[in-house]
């Protein structure tokens, strides 16, 4: 499977990323060598096996554990705002989304 | 005997006798890191009042007789992990100016215990690369040269870099890193310094930036292999706040470097002798095992047969989690902005992310976002993590016939800065001795064991079973006694 460009710009703008029209060549070439070279996974025998999620190795602890569905923070409104580009009042700001 | 030359456990010993304080063996790390850091780059930022600090109240600790495990021990700290009030980073320009109103667990886990920060270590941006090349903050050099051609400045690996630079230079008694695909063990080798990846779930990952968070795991890095099983304990045990960490005892472990190996077996995988590997790589692998022989251990030749095709499955399963966890740097709560008058949201965001994000995490996100595309899912992500249950079933199989797995740590010495940056493919083959690991969960640690024709360190890499870090560091320490790795870097402390 090989990336047209059109794909590239498609995948960039899912990903919420703006390519600049002379990124989009070079892009393409690294993503395709990268996605030509992981390619030879299609050669393993998969047949029936159960797709590993997460990185928990055999034998550990079974399950996640359940906690009390209880507030155990909060109150900290300053501090979640601390960092944030552009605030109004007690809210995040962001530029105009509906006209 | 030079404050920054101790060990770990050498200095608590002499914090514990007098013979230094804590104000003093800090001051000589911050002095260290004054003198080399303009070099090395590797620190972004030194946290010099806070650690005389720390210190003072820590030597007021020890008299009133409360020395903590790590009384007085300063470290550096990946800037990977969070630390309230102290700018984090992630070598990020997206970071950049990004204060954490939080600690991660295992930063407030070391000093609970009493160690004092020296600083945050320069890494690769997001922890993506093993050059730390990609830092937004400039590349890290490695304290150590080639013999014949000192003028080339080597990468000391990564991503934590910064973390193993710091620690060999002496500008540090020990530090934490974090390892998706061998970011501690190959910069712990490229470094001759020792570092582990405990067993997925042995540490907390809160307050960890997160890059692929089904591979994520912290460790130490120290110079011994006792210190790093030191360095560990304090960093382990279950956490409320991640539900991946595992409700397991967090044993002694270094007692466990005490322990003989006599009788263990030790596999030795076919697979991971590679087509035009150095050598010396070869002949290193072959000494260790030799080592261990004589010190009554058995050599078991194993087969993990899928061992090839990690790598391939690596770079579907890290993008994929990393293109997810990316996904919240948006300009909006924290972090960088960039926008256009007039822009609307979208457009904001999409300058926001191409102008934080550098070239290599870029490329990372766009994998990710490709193979969880609708039409792609079934034959790259779902194939790759089928492809990651036969690794670990490899692994399985292996520890029926064997304790332990002893392979080289990295396919070849540190390389220059620059080199391998035209093919991103190149440059992920670094990882092709670490990455099973951290597919299968499985702790694995880097023991400095030799030096190559040019007098770079080369490192053998201890793997072992779910949870028995134990063994690892056993064989680990085994490995170090025979080796008896004297050498030093150009570039030191006090050198």
């Amino acid at each position: 499977m090989s990336l047209d460009t059109a794909t590239v710009r498609r995948v960039a703008a899912l990903a919420r990323i703006r390519l600049e029209e002379e990124e989009v060549a070079r892009l393409q070439a690294e993503l395709n060598g990268i996605l030509g070279w992981i390619e030879q996974l299609q050669s393993v025998d998969t047949e029936g096996v159960e797709p590993m999620a997460g990185g928990a190795p055999r034998g550990a602890p079974a399950g996640m554990p359940m906690r009390e569905d209880v507030v155990t923070d909060g109150g900290i409104r300053e501090l979640i705002l601390a960092n944030a580009p552009d605030r109004e009042g007690d809210f995040f700001a962001v530029p105009k989304v509906v006209e | 005997m030079r404050p920054t030359d101790f060990t770990v456990a050498g200095a608590l010993a002499a914090l514990e006798e007098g013979a230094i304080s804590a104000v003093e063996l800090t001051r000589a790390h911050l002095e260290a890191v004054e003198a080399l850091n303009p070099r090395l780059n590797a620190l972004i930022t030194v946290t010099a009042d806070q650690a005389m600090e720390a210190a003072r109240e820590s030597d007021a600790r020890r008299a009133r007789g409360e020395a903590r495990p790590l009384e007085g021990i300063p470290l550096a700290i990946k800037d990977l992990f969070c630390t309230a009030g102290v700018r984090t980073t992630a070598g990020s320009r997206i970071l950049g100016n990004f204060v954490p109103p939080y600690e991660s667990t295992v930063t407030a886990q070391l000093r609970r215990d009493g160690a004092v920060f020296l600083g945050k270590a320069n890494l690769d941006e997001f922890a993506m690369g093993s050059s730390n090349m990609t830092s937004a903050f400039g590349p890290v050099e490695n304290p150590w040269s080639r013999r014949n051609d000192p003028g080339t400045r080597l990468v000391p690996g990564g991503s934590s870099g910064g973390s193993a630079a710091a620690v060999a230079a002496r500008m540090a008694l020990g530090a934490t890193g974090t390892d998706t695909g061998g970011s501690i063990r190959q910069p712990a080798a490229f470094c001759g310094i020792v570092g582990i990846k405990p067993t997925y779930g042995r540490c907390s990952r809160y307050g960890i930036v997160a890059f692929a968070s089904s591979l994520d795991q912290a460790g130490p890095f120290a110079r011994t292999v006792e210190d790093c099983a030191i360095l560990l304990r304090s960093m382990s045990g279950h956490d409320p706040k991640d539900s991946t960490s595992a409700r397991v005892p967090v044993p002694d472990f270094a007692a466990a470097c005490a322990r003989s190996v006599k009788g263990l077996r030790i596999g030795v995988p076919r697979e991971y002798r590679l087509d035009g590997m150095p050598a010396e790589i070869e002949a290193l692998w072959r000494q260790g095992l030799d080592w261990l022989r004589a010190e009554g251990a058995e050599t078991v030749e194993i087969s993990l047969p899928h061992t090839k095709y990690a790598l391939p499955a690596y770079y579907i399963v890290a993008p994929a989690e990393a293109s997810s966890n990316l996904a919240r740097y948006d300009g909006v709560r924290y972090g960088l902005r960039v926008e256009e008058k007039g822009g609307d949201l979208r457009d904001m965001y999409e300058r926001t992310r191409a102008a934080g994000f550098g070239a290599e995490v870029k490329r990372r996100i766009m994998i990710g976002t490709y193979v969880l595309s609708a039409g792609y899912y079934e034959a790259y992500y779902l194939k790759a993590q089928k492809v990651r249950a036969l690794i670990a079933r490899d692994f399985d199989r292996a520890w029926e016939r064997v304790d332990a797995i002893v392979t080289p740590a990295t396919p070849s010495a540190a390389f220059a800065m620059g080199a391998k940056m035209g093919d991103p493919v190149t440059m992920y083959l670094n990882d092709v001795f670490t990455v099973t690991a951290n597919l299968a969960g499985l702790p694995g640690l880097a023991v400095p064991a030799g030096l190559d024709a040019e007098g770079l360190p080369l490192g053998l890499q201890v793997i072992g079973r779910p949870f028995d870090e134990e063994t690892v560091f056993a064989v680990g320490a085994a490995i170090e006694r025979a080796a008896d790795f004297r050498a030093l870097p150009r570039v030191r402390a006090g050198a």
